[in-house]
């Protein structure tokens, strides 16, 4: 297990790498420049302030500085928000994200697992047609569909939730909602997939000869199995969680790393933006670690 | 068939239904700002700054369609070019190609798309280039599938041992056989592109104002919904009808091609 671990983190690195060398050739290829404006700088301005941010150097200087300073969590100076580093709105915005996301996922893995079980235990009857559509649905609705029509019902027909802001538990559920609801929608549709599957193995026969009820046949043995696509899923998952999280960060006004992403594409505040996709790029390769993790704790076979 | 009707309407209103409207998506009415729907001289009412509701949800899907045709098109071509050649050539280049594909499809494309446009600017003929170059890579897999499995079809071995050259045959055989399957893709490539599309507008990073899209106007209506809810509600309504029907008739197509 703990190769296992050093091995997936060891081969993160190039990938890693790339991310950042490609992020950063990306941003260095753009025409225009953070300092355009409406008024044109005079050149000795211009000068110097490329000086200051050191963009007169060669390329593969400014990389290898980039890289120094990234491996020191380092980011740069924010180029729109003056007087604010980069690492320092990523230390503001991280947590924040954070929270929401992990909220969201763990609302979802109960809602789309308690899900796929019900409707695996009552097949092809109301639950699981229900269940089924309900799911099909949430997966098909975009979040910057979903998101506005819950803060409409419940935000102001029904005032029972706050609309937006951030700061106490209420501002905290008409998002954890909105962005869970697609990822919810899947792993229910993969669960159910997965467990009809297992269902008509010989240790689930064996299980239900020997008299179980059929909701413990299926806590009991069928449902570790029939989880192992649901993991597979993590990887998707954590991304779709992420693009949900920028949308969902705009609608309700959360000062989160998605929002800081968006304001930074606006502006084109390089530095920002290239923190953010690095950030984005290693929460996904630890997340697709935590699916190989899965795999071999919900079926002994793949361990290997 | 009722999706084909549904969205034959649809089409056609965003076509022509401009024309029966006494009012252009940017013409400012000062006499109605905020005129409620069924207002005498606008349907849906108007927006914030009194323009024709209805007119901009119209021009909206004309622009969101537009950019998802194009999309389409040009995801259609690469991913039909790169699937041929790689299913044709088999080999290493295959497998090379192919995992090219793979690579592009662990990326997190919504991210991909964004760098795009903060780094090429947020013009409208940048905004379908990126999403067809991102979305390309699930109709190159289908065309390579195909590909490979009408290479050792007889017909096509017939028509090699005639003579046939491998442009005649690609162009002959091939391509008449895998049109099917590539255009049920295509209708389901769209939707895809509508969403994406209207995802970028919705952040200000896809269409700009003045012009507008199903994107920029869910943006709006999620600005003004405390006072006029059907602003928000007419074009997601609108949004809805075009993912759910496009992805049903693309769906049917795909099952009555699938070999």
């Amino acid at each position: 297990m703990l190769s296992l671990i050093i091995r997936r983190l060891l081969t993160a690195i190039p990938t890693l790498f790339a991310v950042i060398l490609l992020s950063f050739l990306l941003m260095r290829l753009a025409p225009g420049s953070p300092f355009d404006s409406e008024r044109a700088l005079d050149p000795a301005t211009r000068m110097a302030l490329e000086h200051a941010y050191g963009l007169n150097e060669p390329l593969t200087t400014q990389f290898g500085q980039y890289l120094w300073h990234v491996l020191h969590a380092d980011f740069g100076p924010s180029m729109v928000y003056r007087d604010f580093s980069v690492s320092a709105l990523v230390a503001k915005g991280l947590p924040v994200s954070l929270l929401l996301g992990g909220c969201a996922l763990v609302l979802a893995t109960t809602l789309g697992i308690g899900g796929g079980v019900i409707a695996a235990r009552f097949p092809q009857l109301w639950p699981d047609r229900m269940i089924g559509t309900t799911a099909t649905l949430l997966t098909a609705l975009p979040s910057f569909v979903s998101a506005p029509l819950l803060v409409l019902l419940f935000g102001l027909m029904l005032g029972w939730l706050p609309v937006s802001g951030w700061g106490d538990a209420p501002h905290l559920i008409l998002p954890v909602i909105a962005l869970a609801l697609p990822v919810a929608g899947a792993i229910a549709k993969l669960t159910r997939a997965g467990l009809s599957d297992v269902m008509r193995g010989d240790n689930v026969r064996a299980a239900r000869a020997r008299g179980l009820s059929p909701m413990r046949v299926i806590t009991r043995h069928a449902l570790r199995p029939a989880l192992v696509p649901v993991a597979s899923y993590l990887g998707p998952a954590a991304a779709g969680l992420l693009t949900g999280a920028v949308v969902i960060e705009t609608v309700f006004g959360i000062p989160g790393l998605g929002r800081y992403f968006v304001q930074g594409a606006l502006n084109r505040d390089y530095p920002l933006v290239m923190a953010v996709v690095i950030l984005y790029a290693a929460l996904i390769i630890l997340f697709n670690l935590f699916a190989d993790l899965a795999y071999g704790w919900l079926d002994p076979r793949v361990r290997g | 068939m009722k999706a084909v009707w549904v969205f034959a309407l649809l089409l056609l209103a965003a076509l022509i239904g401009l024309m029966m409207l006494h009012w252009g998506y940017d013409t400012i009415d000062w006499d109605a700002v905020r005129a409620p729907p069924f207002s005498p001289t606008h349907l849906l009412g108007t927006d914030s700054v009194g323009r024709d509701l209805l007119a901009r949800t119209l021009v909206g899907t004309r622009v969101s369609l537009s950019i998802a045709g194009a999309a389409a098109l040009v995801a259609l071509v690469i991913g039909t070019l790169w699937g041929a050649i790689a299913g044709w050539v088999g080999g290493w280049v295959d497998a090379l190609m192919m995992r090219v594909v793979d690579a592009l499809y662990a990326l997190p494309f919504m991210f991909v798309v964004i760098i795009l446009m903060v780094v090429f600017g947020r013009s409208i003929l940048l905004v379908f280039l990126g999403i067809g170059a991102v979305e390309w890579l699930t109709m190159a897999r289908v065309v390579r599938g195909q590909v490979m499995q009408l290479k050792h079809r007889p017909f096509i071995i017939a028509a090699e041992a005639a003579g046939a050259n491998t442009r005649q045959i690609m162009i002959g055989h091939i391509l008449p056989n895998i049109a099917g399957i590539a255009s049920a893709y295509l209708l389901l490539t769209i939707p895809q592109v509508v969403m994406v599309e209207s995802f970028l507008s919705f952040l200000g990073l896809g269409v700009q104002e003045p012009l507008t899209s199903l994107g920029i106007l869910i943006k709006d209506g999620v600005d003004d919904m405390e006072i006029a809810p059907l602003t928000l509600l007419v074009p997601i309504a609108v949004l809805m009808t075009i993912l759910v029907c496009l992805t049903a008739l693309g769906e049917r197509l795909r099952d009555r091609t699938a070999t």
